[in-house]
């Protein structure tokens, strides 16, 4: 269910045969697979290391603190996303829910944290299932229904605060503040929540049932649902997941800056999509890994972080930087995987 | 997957579901234009179809680019990104004269079509990301080379962005005689056909000796090029340079129009006359909520139904 799956049903007849011969992956096959897995990881290891020596502020607590920080919140969104992409689809409606959950949570921390919780949660991943039931049931393109329901969910946020002009703020004293204020051990309570989160998103992909859905549903469809797997309904689960985690990722920002912000989470889909294709999940589906999208995440935000450090460079030069990386990584995964099927 | 066998009911759904969509952006716009002549005040005037037509040129110029980069199964998201390149192009190079400056601003559109297009056919990455990474880079680089707004005071491009043939801006002629070549070029050409054939069947038009990568590639640089149009265009007509806003969710729009005007996502068929009434439907939508007071958050809601309505109207006859 891992590596030969993948793409196979594009490839014509001959390129097929390949992994079928070899029965062992030979040296250079192992090679590509873990260039994939631990590619991200490497070159994070090494942008860490080169930039704690060029920069004496990076490797300070503040400085780490920071990133963690403002990390966690795009890595949950980026968890969420991590499931779609391993079914072969793709969300563009994150960016949109996140601010739509952030100032839902905001309004609602009036009435308590229950509320500030369970409403941002419950809308987005009311979002994120009609996501699914166009995309699986009707059988319409994730990026036009995605696109439409950021669109859409814009347009609500638009609609509950007066056209984007009011800010509703949360009660710094109240137990709902803490979540994203708090901290345990020293530790934000974000980052240790988005270290649960991807615990559990691991252990969901990998180890249950759900998980290997996913990756049948994106290996090959058809053989999935020939298989007898729930394919619609595996679709549905993981673009409501999607929304689920846009939301809360959203409450929590909310909670950390004590208002919904209204213009948030623009390009946000962008950066998620980002961080889970360097972390080495393939956009054709059926392979990939959550913790690749969380080294994903750390490594825009380390990147980032170096060329504010640098100071002297415009902040355009990150979405330069960002877009360049984003297209090497792609065509080397695209080489790897090509190199993969042939040997 | 579907019975071969159809009963009565569903061969009429079927015939339903296809005249909607051939015809029924066409009868969107009828109808909001029925609506608006009944229930609009200052409608019916010639300097508000000028308005509304001077407003629909750059979105409908980007659509014809991006109604080839659909018709070839792919889409071109960086078209935003390209617009803001092109009018930081156009900034920096005005001291050289107006022509210099826009040539400089296409040729920089064709660069990031060409960057598409090579990953898109060479490297086979998918359409989505390739063009999602230029569309990050590209508003980078747009930034890099023109960090702030700037006033463009040069009167050949306030002229090109004001004037106007007979009461016909130069903008609107310039978008119609854009669709007129690009449908020209769908229809009648053999690159039309061949790239329509590379929509259908990539792995069939490349048995049929086609060359598959070159076409990909002339499409995508078309994109970028019309997209780089679009910004001069949009330039000219607010007399700035504001790499920072312009044409952000233009590819959006691009898209929904597309989509509404009846061109399948899945690639193979192109329809212009579609795509041009779609950005004229989007755009009257606009227009009829703002002027009957509602926010522009209706604005968005509506657009989303619209998209998924039109994508939904087409699914019966996309390829499976």
């Amino acid at each position: 269910m891992t590596v030969e799956t993948t793409e196979a049903e594009l490839q014509p007849a001959s390129a097929r045969q390949g992994p079928d011969k070899a029965d062992a992956p030979s040296r250079a096959e192992r090679f590509s697979a873990l260039a994939q897995q631990h590619g991200a990881l490497v070159t994070l290891l090494v942008a860490m290391v080169a930039a704690s020596l060029s920069f004496d502020t990076f490797l300070t607590g503040d400085n780490l603190e920071n990133m963690a920080l403002s990390s966690a919140f795009l890595a949950v969104v980026a968890l969420g996303m991590t499931f779609v992409i391993v079914t072969g689809g793709i969300d563009l409606s994150v960016g949109s829910l996140f601010a739509l959950g952030g100032v839902l949570a905001a309004w609602g921390s009036q009435y308590g944290t229950a509320v500030a919780l369970l409403l941002p949660l419950a809308v987005c991943g009311l979002i994120g299932v009609v996501n699914g039931l166009l995309i699986a049931r009707s059988g319409l393109a994730p990026f036009i229904v995605t696109l439409a329901a950021m669109l859409g969910a814009r347009g609500i946020l638009l609609a509950i605060t007066d056209e984007g002009s009011r800010t509703y703020l949360v009660d710094k004293d109240s137990f709902f503040a803490t979540l994203g204020q708090g901290s345990l051990l020293g530790i934000g309570v974000p980052i240790w929540i988005t270290v649960a989160l991807f615990i559990l998103g691991a252990v969901v992909l990998r180890l249950t049932r759900f998980g290997q859905y996913v990756y049948a549903v994106g290996g090959n469809e058809d053989a999935a649902a020939l298989m007898g797997a729930p394919v619609a309904r595996t679709k549905i689960a993981v673009y409501a997941l999607s929304g689920l985690c846009a939301g809360l990722a959203g409450a929590l920002n909310a909670s950390w800056l004590v208002s919904g912000v209204t213009i948030l989470g623009s390009g946000m889909e962008l950066e998620a999509i980002s961080a889970v294709v360097i972390g080495g999940t393939l956009l054709s589906g059926g392979f990939g890994f959550v913790s690749g999208s969380l080294v994903g995440v750390l490594l825009l935000k380390v990147i980032q972080n170096v060329i504010n450090q640098i100071g002297s460079l415009d902040s355009a030069y990150q979405q330069v930087v960002s877009g360049a990386f984003l297209a090497v990584v792609v065509v080397a995964q695209t080489w790897l995987g090509r190199r993969r099927r042939v040997l | 997957m579907t019975d071969l066998t159809l009963t009565r009911g569903q061969v009429d759904r079927e015939r339903l579901l296809r005249l909607l969509q051939e015809y029924g952006v066409y009868a969107g716009v009828v109808a909001l234009l029925a609506f608006n002549f009944v229930f609009t005040s200052n409608f019916v005037s010639a300097e508000n179809f000028r308005t509304q037509a001077v407003q629909v040129a750059p979105v409908l110029i980007v659509a014809l680019g991006m109604a080839l980069a659909i018709g070839t199964e792919g889409v071109d998201l960086s078209v935003g990104s390209v617009m803001a390149l092109s009018t930081s192009l156009l900034s920096l190079y005005l001291g050289y004269g107006p022509w210099m400056a826009v040539l400089m601003a296409v040729a920089g559109g064709i660069v990031i079509g060409l960057a598409n297009g090579s990953l898109i056919a060479f490297l086979g990455v998918q359409p989505i990301v390739a063009t999602l990474a230029l569309m990050v880079a590209g508003r980078g680089i747009a930034l890099v080379l023109l960090p702030q707004l700037e006033d463009v005071r040069d009167p050949g491009m306030a002229s090109l962005g004001s004037g106007d043939v007979l009461g016909v801006p130069y903008l609107v002629l310039i978008a119609a005689a854009l669709a007129l070549l690009v449908a020209f070029v769908v229809r009648r050409t053999t690159f039309g056909r061949q790239l329509l054939a590379v929509g259908d069947s990539r792995p069939a038009a490349r048995l049929a000796g086609l060359p598959v990568r070159r076409i990909l590639i002339v499409v995508y640089a078309c994109s970028g090029a019309l997209a780089a149009v679009a910004g001069v265009l949009a330039t000219a007509r607010l007399t700035a340079s504001d790499p920072t806003s312009l044409g952000n969710l233009m590819e959006l729009s691009a898209i929904t129009a597309v989509v509404v005007g009846g061109t399948p996502l899945s690639g193979g068929r192109i329809r212009i006359g579609g795509t041009v009434a779609g950005a004229v439907l989007i755009q009257l939508l606009t227009t009829t909520l703002i002027k009957h007071d509602l926010q522009p958050s209706w604005t968005q809601m509506a657009q989303a139904v619209v998209i998924i309505a039109a994508v939904y109207a087409a699914r019966e006859r996309g390829k499976r």
